[in-house]
């Protein structure tokens, strides 16, 4: 009993971030749209509800309602396991973020996070590289061409671009000396000042830049760029196989923005964080509004992935690996070092040399 | 080898190698993103369709109308040249005498008694239009033709004949349902 109520804080954070990581990722497929039709002057979905909002429940029911097509040629088993992977590695990784502080109830006090485990960076990203198996399956099993090429893009990128992201995020891990997501946060605590981009400006770049690659979001979608490969290597999904890799996507880009916002944009801190303490708020509600700073973040960083994906035309193949392999590994690596330096003469000097 | 330009507009453009600046691409990046949100404020170029319509040209093509005069009479008198000058044969009608105590009615002794535009074959080229001596037949700013089934597209007098005026004899024949007159 008493296993229990030491768990059910968490099991109640999973079943609501779960809840949540869904319904932003329905919402961001609404968002796409709407912000896509803005950036072109148009209106966008506004039939479905009031200015469109049930559109993705109709798009869901859509998705849902459609003839299911497995192909004869492909392997059925790993033709369904593909978006499976892909849409169990999209939720994994939203067990380690920290959604908010220390919030008491019923006189017990716990954190709005799942599991604050201390390697918490190394674990999304051990998912994050596990999730390309689900392209990769996928694209295999249609045993179609143009999924294939879709499947081997998306996997060649994505291991380019981890890469680089890696030697950001050790930049960034040597600032902080820890892996906990909570831990890092909580550093960045006391102003924008504190925040890690400041320290970071050049790894949150790269970091950025990464990200759109890891989540095959435009100008890095190649993998499914419909012009040359149909759809990449969805092809030949069907109904909610094809519905369970879009919403993916979308989860992906969600936590990307949740990891960005924690690492590198305070988290749950927010400006006025310790002046709202002084004046005697109640701790539950600083945390309640570190939570919603965080989603605004969070939604900020949704709105930049789609505001980007507007602007920049999609990178040819040869101009993705330059820009991965010459440009973005050599600055990582100086970053690094420049860090590294850095921090060396911090030390010496505190050290009185 | 040397190329020849026949028009004096051959210009050859120099490349120069790219600045640093450029090849980082971030301002041009930024340029451009400030470019995307400035259309986000933007008036929008669509419409919320059909609660919002574009106004037309006052010589738009659109559905066709026939006019009544100012008495609110029927003008057309049957003589079947709109008929005759449809390149897509969109156009049937039945003539009919008119009878004395219809004269608020028809304008002429001869008067359409049947009168269909089949919508799916007309082309709005408007020479029904221009072939009609009477100024009966006009093309006006209403368009988007939607129906469920084809023969609901044949456009009959009761979907073709200008509404009477408040006034007329016509309106107060129509007022009163005897509708089978006019049709």
């Amino acid at each position: 009993m008493e296993l229990l109520i030491n768990f059910l804080p968490a099991i109640v954070i999973i079943l609501v971030m779960f809840g949540i990581t869904m319904l932003a990722a329905l919402y961001s497929t609404y968002g796409e749209r709407k912000v896509a039709a803005y950036l072109q002057d148009r209106h966008g979905p506004d039939r479905a509800g009031f200015g469109g909002l049930l559109q993705p429940l109709a798009d869901g029911v859509k998705m849902f309602l459609k003839e299911e097509i497995i192909p004869v040629a492909s392997n059925k088993f790993l033709f369904i396991l593909g978006p499976s992977i892909a849409m169990t590695c999209a939720l994994m990784t939203g067990v380690v973020l920290p959604w908010g502080d220390k919030f008491t109830l019923f006189g017990r006090t716990f954190n709005l996070q799942a599991t604050d485990l201390n390697i918490g960076v190394l674990y999304v990203f051990a998912v994050v590289s596990v999730s390309v198996y689900g392209i990769m399956i996928g694209g295999w099993a249609s045993n179609n061409k143009w999924s294939l090429m879709g499947a081997i893009r998306a996997s060649s990128q994505i291991i380019s671009y981890e890469l680089s992201m890696g030697l950001s995020i050790i930049a960034l891990l040597m600032v902080t000396g820890t892996l906990s997501f909570r831990e890092i946060v909580l550093q960045q605590h006391g102003g924008i000042l504190h925040w890690n981009f400041i320290a970071q400006p050049l790894g949150f770049l790269i970091f950025l830049i990464c990200a759109f690659a890891e989540c095959n979001r435009a100008p890095f979608d190649l993998a499914e760029c419909e012009t040359e490969l149909v759809g990449g290597y969805h092809t030949e999904y069907s109904s909610m196989k094809l519905g369970f890799y879009l919403f993916a996507e979308y989860i992906n880009m969600f936590i990307s923005s949740a990891v960005i916002s924690a690492l590198f944009f305070g988290g749950f801190n927010f400006p006025g964080m310790d002046f709202l303490a002084e004046k005697g708020l109640d701790p539950n509600w600083i945390t309640l509004i570190g939570t919603a700073g965080y989603f605004m973040k969070i939604i900020f960083f949704i709105f930049f992935f789609m505001w980007v994906r507007w602007t920049i035309p999609r990178f040819r193949y040869d101009q993705l690996m330059n820009l991965g392999w010459k440009s973005l590994i050599p600055i990582a690596l100086l970053n690094l070092a420049v860090t590294a330096a850095v921090m060396v003469i911090r030390h010496s000097h505190s050290f009185g040399f | 080898m040397q190329t020849t330009s026949f028009s004096t507009r051959k210009k050859v453009i120099e490349q120069k190698p790219m600045t640093f600046m450029e090849r980082i691409y971030l301002p041009a990046i930024a340029k451009g993103m400030a470019i995307t949100i400035s259309h986000f404020f933007k008036k929008k170029a669509t419409v919320k369709w059909p609660e919002q319509k574009r106004t037309v040209s006052e010589v738009y093509r659109g559905l066709h109308i026939l006019k009544r005069d100012e008495i609110g009479a029927e003008r057309c008198t049957a003589c079947g040249l709109c008929a005759l000058a449809c390149p897509a044969e969109a156009i049937t009608m039945e003539a009919a005498e008119r009878k004395p105590g219809e004269e608020m009615l028809y304008r002429e002794e001869k008067y359409a008694s049947k009168y269909e535009i089949n919508m799916l074959r007309c082309i709005f080229c408007g020479f029904c239009e221009e072939a009609c001596p009477k100024e009966a037949i006009f093309l006006e700013q209403d368009f988007a033709v939607a129906n469920y089934t084809r023969d609901t597209f044949i456009y009959g007098k009761d979907r073709l004949v200008e509404k009477p005026k408040e006034g007329t004899k016509a309106f107060d024949i129509v007022k009163v349902g005897r509708t089978r007159e006019l049709n």
